[in-house]
C-alpha cells in the first residue's frame, strides 16, 4: 500500500491533521537537505514535499524560486534528487515523499524512466505544477505500474464539471490551492476557501490539503480546521535561505517553527 | 527551377494537419502545461477568441484599426538592386517595417487588445525582451484607455534603454524581473505570475505563437494579415505566386504571419531562419529547432535549449528578438512534417546582411529582419531569374543602432 494512504489512514483515524511541509532539493546543499527532512520528521511533520529545483518555475513567488535558483547553482540535478530521497530513505522507511516540480525535468528523462527510479528510490507520489488533469493521462500510466500518485491541483478558477473530472481520477489527496497567485501569496481569504472545499467534499472523499498562504500558526490552524492537512512552503524556504550558513541555528529555527504548527494543528478539536 | 532541395510535401500536410486539434495541439506539439489556476481563464479565452473570431463587427473594428492606426497595407517593395547584386531570383520584400511602431508586433496586440475590450478586461500585461512588443502593447493600451504592465528582464532593460523610455512615455509601467537569467524568458515567467494572481480583471497579451493554447494560433490568425496581404499583392504586382518565403524565427510570430497562407500551396518552399549566434558548434545561439530537443516550457511542448537535465539554457543572439530558448509549437510541427525547412545564420551573417540593406536599398532593417535577409543572400544567387523570394522585413532597424556600432567598436 502506498505511504501517503497509510498516512492519511492513521491520521484520521487518531482524528489529526496532517503537516506537510515543502522544501526544495538541495537547498541550501544535497547533504543538509536529507538532515532537514529528518528534523522536519521530528518536529511533527507527517509528509514531505520535496521540490525538483527548475529553472523557470512560474508557478512559484520569489522566495521559492530563489531557493530554485540556490539549488541549481549548487549543481543540484535529478539524479541528485533521487539521491537525496535515497539517503533520506535508508533511516526513514515509513514518511510519504512527494516530489513536486515542472514537467520539463521529467519529459526530458521520460516517463516510464523517470517513475522507475522515483519508485525504486522511495518516492510515494508526484506533483506536477504545469501537468493539468487534460495532459496527464502517459504520466498517470506510467505512475500506476508502480502504484505512485499524482497528486492534482484544484484552485479557486477550477469549475464544477473540472473538479468531478479531476476528482475520478484523483488518488492519495487532493491539494487545493487556496488562492489566485503564486506559493507565497499574502492575501488568503478562508471564508472563500471553506465554500469551495465544501463544493469539493461533496464531490469525494479523498483527503483535501490546503496550500498557498499558510505561513504561521494561526493561518494554519484555520485552513486545517476546514480540511485533512495543510501545506506550508514559503514560510519554511524564508528560514533556509536566511540562515544557510548556520546549520545549527538553521535547525533550531526549522523545529521551533514546525512544532508551533504542530501544535497549532494538534490544539483543532 | 532553382538547384535547392525543396521542401518536403508529403501528402500528410493537408488542413487537420496545420490546424490545431481542439485542445491546441499541432501533433504533439502545443498544448495546455499550465498551473491549475489558469485553466479556467484559458478556456474564457479560448471561448471568446472563437467567437469574435468570426464575428463582422469584431472584424470589422480589427481591419478598420489595421488600417488607419497600424498603416495597412504593408507595402510589398521589389529590391531591385539587391536582387540584380546576387544574380539569382527576384528579392521582395514585405515591409512590417513601415508599421505603427516599426514591425509587425502591432497586428497581434492590435487583435488581442480589441478582444480584452470585449472580454471586459481593463488591465493588459505583456513580456517583452528587446522592448518591440513591450511598445507595440503600450501603445494599444494606450488607444484603447487601458491599464498596462510591461515585465521586462532586468539585463533587457540595460540594454534597451530608449524603448524601456518609449514604453513609459506611452503611460505603461515597466517592472524588472530580476529572477533567472533576467531576459525575456524571465519576463514571460513573471507576467504569467502576475496573471495568475490578477486574473479576474487582466488579460495577457502574448507577444509571440508560443505559450498555452489559444496563445499559438490565435497570435498567429492575427498576424496572418501579413501573408494573407502578401498573396493577393503577389498576384497583383507579379501574376504569380512566389516560389520562397524567407522569415526570421525567435518565437516566430512574423514567420507563421506570413507563412501560415502558404501552408496549402505546396509549391511555395518555406524557409524559416534561426539566429546561430557565435555558431551553433560554439553552443552560444539561440536556434532550438536547429540545435534543440522537444521539451515543455511557457504552457507548451515545443523546441527547446535545454540541459541533458531539462533545465533551460541561456541563449545568445545578437538580435534581441530572436534570443529566446522555445520556438511556437506551430513551427515545431511544420519541422517535423517537413513543410517547413529551418535554418539558421550567425551575428555576422546577419550584420552583414543589415549593411548590404542599408547600402542598397535604403533600407535599415532590424537586425531579426537581418537573419531572413542573410539567408535571403545564400540561396538568391543558386535560384533563377525567374524565381520570386518574399521576405518578410518584419521590423525597422533604428532600435538596433547602437547593438551595431558596439558590435563594430564605433562609438556614437
Amino acid at each position: 500500500m502506498n505511504r501517503i494512504n497509510t498516512c492519511f489512514d492513521q491520521i484520521k483515524k487518531n482524528d489529526k491533521k496532517a503537516l506537510i511541509p515543502f522544501i526544495t532539493a538541495g537547498d541550501p546543499s544535497s547533504n543538509l537537505t536529507v538532515s532537514i527532512m529528518h528534523e522536519l520528521v521530528r518536529s511533527g511533520s507527517d509528509i514531505i514535499e520535496l521540490g525538483i529545483p527548475f529553472s523557470d518555475p512560474m508557478a512559484d513567488g520569489p522566495v521559492i524560486q530563489r531557493a530554485s535558483e540556490r539549488a541549481l547553482a549548487q549543481g543540484t540535478n535529478t539524479d541528485d534528487v533521487f539521491r537525496i530521497v535515497k539517503n533520506f530513505r535508508s533511516e526513514d522507511q515509513k514518511t510519504p515523499i512527494i516530489l513536486m516540480g515542472y514537467l520539463n525535468p521529467i519529459e526530458i528523462m521520460g516517463y516510464e524512466n523517470f517513475v522507475n527510479k522515483a519508485s525504486e528510490v522511495g518516492v510515494d507520489g508526484l506533483i506536477v505544477v504545469d501537468l493539468p488533469l487534460e495532459e496527464s493521462t502517459r504520466l498517470q500510466e506510467a505512475l500506476k505500474m508502480r502504484d505512485l500518485f499524482q497528486i492534482f491541483l484544484l484552485s479557486p478558477t477550477t469549475i464544477k464539471e473540472r473538479l468531478g473530472k479531476i476528482c475520478e481520477v484523483a488518488s492519495g489527496f487532493l491539494y487545493y490551492v487556496s488562492l489566485k497567485g503564486v506559493t507565497g501569496s499574502d492575501k488568503l481569504d478562508i471564508k472563500l476557501v471553506e465554500e469551495k472545499i465544501l463544493q469539493i467534499q461533496s464531490k469525494t472523499k479523498i483527503p483535501l490539503a490546503v496550500g498557498f498562504g499558510i505561513k504561521d500558526p494561526s493561518t494554519a490552524k484555520a485552513a486545517g480546521k476546514i480540511s485533512d492537512a495543510v501545506v506550508i512552503g514559503s514560510a519554511l524556504v524564508k528560514i533556509i535561505a536566511e540562515y544557510s550558513d548556520n546549520t545549527d541555528e538553521m535547525r533550531k529555527r526549522i523545529k521551533s517553527f514546525m512544532t508551533t504548527l504542530r501544535q497549532a494543528l494538534d490544539s483543532i478539536s | 527551377m532553382h538547384k535547392l532541395n525543396r521542401n518536403k510535401n508529403d501528402a500528410t500536410t493537408n488542413a487537420h494537419d496545420i490546424t490545431p486539434d481542439e485542445s491546441g495541439h499541432f501533433g504533439v506539439y502545443g498544448g495546455r502545461f499550465v498551473s491549475e489556476t489558469l485553466i479556467g481563464p484559458l478556456e474564457e479565452l479560448e471561448d471568446a477568441y472563437k467567437k469574435y473570431i468570426d464575428d463582422p463587427e469584431f472584424n470589422a473594428e480589427f481591419k478598420s484599426d489595421l488600417k488607419h492606426f497600424v498603416g495597412r497595407p504593408s507595402p510589398l517593395y521589389y529590391a531591385e538592386s539587391w536582387s540584380e547584386k546576387l544574380g539569382g531570383a527576384k528579392i521582395y520584400l514585405k515591409r512590417e517595417d513601415l508599421n505603427h511602431t516599426g514591425a509587425h508586433k502591432i497586428n497581434n496586440t492590435v487583435g488581442q487588445a480589441l478582444l480584452a475590450r470585449k472580454m471586459g478586461k481593463k488591465r493588459v500585461i505583456a513580456e517583452t525582451g528587446a522592448g518591440q512588443h513591450g511598445v507595440a502593447t503600450a501603445t494599444v493600451a494606450a488607444r484603447y484607455g487601458m491599464e498596462c504592465v510591461v515585465y521586462m528582464g532586468a539585463e533587457d532593460i540595460k540594454r534597451q534603454a530608449i524603448n524601456v523610455f518609449r514604453i513609459k512615455l506611452l503611460g505603461a509601467e515597466v517592472v524588472p524581473v530580476e529572477a533567472g537569467s533576467k531576459t525575456l524568458k524571465d519576463a514571460l515567467n513573471e507576467a504569467m505570475r502576475d496573471w495568475v494572481t490578477y486574473v479576474d480583471d487582466t488579460f495577457y497579451i502574448i507577444g509571440t505563437v508560443a505559450g498555452p493554447h489559444p496563445y499559438p494560433s490565435m497570435v498567429r490568425d492575427f498576424n496572418a494579415v501579413v501573408g494573407k496581404e502578401v498573396k493577393e499583392q503577389c498576384l497583383e504586382q507579379i501574376g504569380q505566386l512566389p516560389n520562397v518565403l524567407i522569415a526570421c524565427v525567435g518565437g516566430g510570430s512574423n514567420a507563421i504571419g506570413l507563412f501560415h497562407p502558404f501552408l496549402h500551396h505546396k509549391e511555395v518552399s518555406i524557409y524559416g531562419v534561426e539566429a546561430a549566434g557565435d555558431g551553433l558548434e560554439t553552443g552560444r545561439h539561440a536556434a532550438p529547432l536547429s540545435a534543440g530537443k522537444p521539451g515543455v516550457l511557457h504552457g507548451n511542448r515545443t523546441y527547446l535549449m535545454e540541459d541533458d537535465y531539462g533545465q533551460i539554457i541561456e541563449t545568445h543572439s545578437i538580435s534581441a528578438g530572436l534570443d529566446y530558448p522555445g520556438v511556437g509549437p506551430e513551427h515545431a510541427w511544420l519541422k517535423d512534417i517537413g513543410r517547413a525547412e529551418y535554418v539558421s545564420v550567425t551575428d555576422d551573417e546577419a550584420i552583414q546582411a543589415f549593411h548590404d540593406l542599408c547600402q542598397i536599398e535604403g533600407i535599415i532593417p532590424a537586425l531579426e529582419s537581418s537573419h531572413a535577409l542573410a539567408y535571403t543572400s545564400k540561396i538568391a544567387p543558386k535560384m533563377d531569374k525567374s524565381e520570386i523570394i518574399v521576405v518578410n522585413l518584419s521590423g525597422r532597424g533604428d532600435k538596433d543602432i547602437q547593438t551595431v556600432a558596439v558590435h563594430e567598436g564605433i562609438t556614437i
